[in-house]
């Protein structure tokens, strides 16, 4: 098999008249070799490399400061906190947390994006037009946003995350994607405190 | 009774598309992949909507497994700056009263990743950098205040001198939120603040506001 082919055997036997036929050679070669080697080479580049090529999520977190006049303060009209516990669960309220946990509620990272279009229409719906959103709207119109006369609206919308203990990374990331996809400017990353760690706690020895 | 002859065929037979196939196979994947990083445990990156792409340049690549440990990489963008590797060791040595000898400290730079306490560095970089693969690593000591990791960044801002250094976080899915904050908190003693989650692409839901955003700049390109 692994041979070149000669032809026949005959093919260099004198015929007739003393005419010398010229040695007829056949081009056909056994490939075999080449597709071991070729197919080798794809197994090679099927394991060592990688198809796609990561992507990167641009996280910027605010320096730590003590001073309260840098603190950011946020309007309790138009905060939604998130936090996010154990087995993908998530726990939300608006505004603050009454004391006796009525505004305390469970959902899901299905579910959560609906909780966030709809306090944020609900910001938008209430808004009041002040004499400082003149810069917010020109800085909008400078950067390109094509929806840049509404850029004020949503100024008081804040989302507060608050990743508990048994919240994984992924968890983390998906909330974080959630705040890109709904076009949330301005979100921050806390940690939780004692009475809403009780409240999941709570909600989660009622849930079984 | 009559025996039937029965024609022997060759078992030959042309094989040239096959090698056409193989070969063409073979183009695509030269072509569309790249050479996989050594990685220093198996992690599976969340999806993200992100459509950033991972520019190629000097960073720190901070990686969080499965089981929480954290592992530390340096990348260069050019081969020629070898020497920030020294820096490093040489700095991480002298504060840490390690007393690594000349031949560790040389190994460092063959040490693809870090994930040891500063107590078991001598013992990783006395292995060659071919079996480290083969050690298992605990990674690297975390607290709320950022632990050894703090030290590793804070050696390599100084010995990268000045230069802009991309700050990557590799966390696997399973990965606890705690993990992540500690990182967090290395780096911000650091007074680092911006930071690249590495993730794999995942489409953008339709309908939400992203989805229309993107539309529009798609149609405004068209045009």
């Amino acid at each position: 098999m692994a041979s070149i082919d000669t032809g026949g055997s005959d093919s260099g036997k004198k015929k007739g008249r003393g005419v010398k036929k010229a040695k007829k050679l056949t081009t056909r070669i056994d490939m075999t070799p080449m597709v071991d080697l070729g197919f080798l080479l794809i197994t090679f580049f099927i394991f060592t490399t990688t198809m796609s090529t990561p992507t990167t999520m641009d996280l910027n977190m605010p320096k730590d400061t003590q001073k309260q006049d840098e603190q950011t303060q946020v309007a309790q009209s138009g905060a939604l906190t998130i936090m996010l516990g154990k087995d993908n669960q998530v726990y939300y309220y608006e505004g603050e947390l009454k004391s006796d946990g009525s505004n305390f509620k469970q959902t899901t990272f299905k579910g959560i994006r609906d909780v966030i279009i709809n306090k944020k229409q609900s910001v938008i719906n209430s808004y009041v037009p002040s004499p400082d959103d003149e810069a917010i709207i020109q800085k909008a119109k400078a950067k390109g946003d094509p929806n840049w006369q509404n850029a004020a609206k949503d100024k008081n919308f804040t989302v507060i995350i608050k990743p508990d203990a048994d919240a994984t990374y992924k968890n983390t990331v998906d909330i974080l994607d959630e705040m890109t996809i709904n076009n949330v400017k301005r979100f921050a990353m806390i940690p939780i405190t004692d009475s809403e760690l009780q409240l999941i706690k709570a909600t989660e020895a009622s849930g079984k | 009774m009559p025996s039937v002859k029965i024609p022997r065929k060759s078992t030959d037979f042309d094989m040239t598309p096959f090698v056409d196939v193989a070969f063409l196979i073979l183009t695509f994947f030269m072509l569309a992949t790249k050479f996989k990083p050594p990685e220093p445990v198996d992690i599976t990156t969340p999806s993200s909507v992100s459509a950033d792409m991972l520019d190629e340049k000097d960073a720190l690549l901070i990686s969080m497994d499965k089981d929480n440990r954290v592992f530390f990489t340096i990348t260069l963008q050019s081969t020629e700056d070898q020497g920030i590797y020294d820096e490093i060791i040489q700095k991480i040595n002298k504060d840490k009263n390690l007393n690594l000898n000349n031949a560790e400290m040389a190994n460092f730079r063959k040490t693809s990743f870090i994930g040891v306490p500063f107590s078991q560095l001598k013992a990783l970089l006395n292995t060659p950098s071919d079996q480290q693969k083969d050690l298992k690593q605990p990674g690297i000591p975390m607290d709320t205040t950022g632990g050894e990791l703090t030290y590793w960044i804070q050696a390599s801002i100084s010995a990268f001198a000045g230069r802009q250094i991309a700050y990557l976080i590799k966390g696997d899915d399973n990965a606890k939120f705690p993990t992540f904050e500690n990182v967090i908190q290395a780096l911000k003693r650091n007074d680092q603040l911006k930071y690249n989650l590495i993730t794999s692409p995942e489409a953008v839901p339709a309908g939400t506001e992203l989805y229309k955003q993107r539309q529009a700049a798609l149609s405004g390109n068209k045009k």
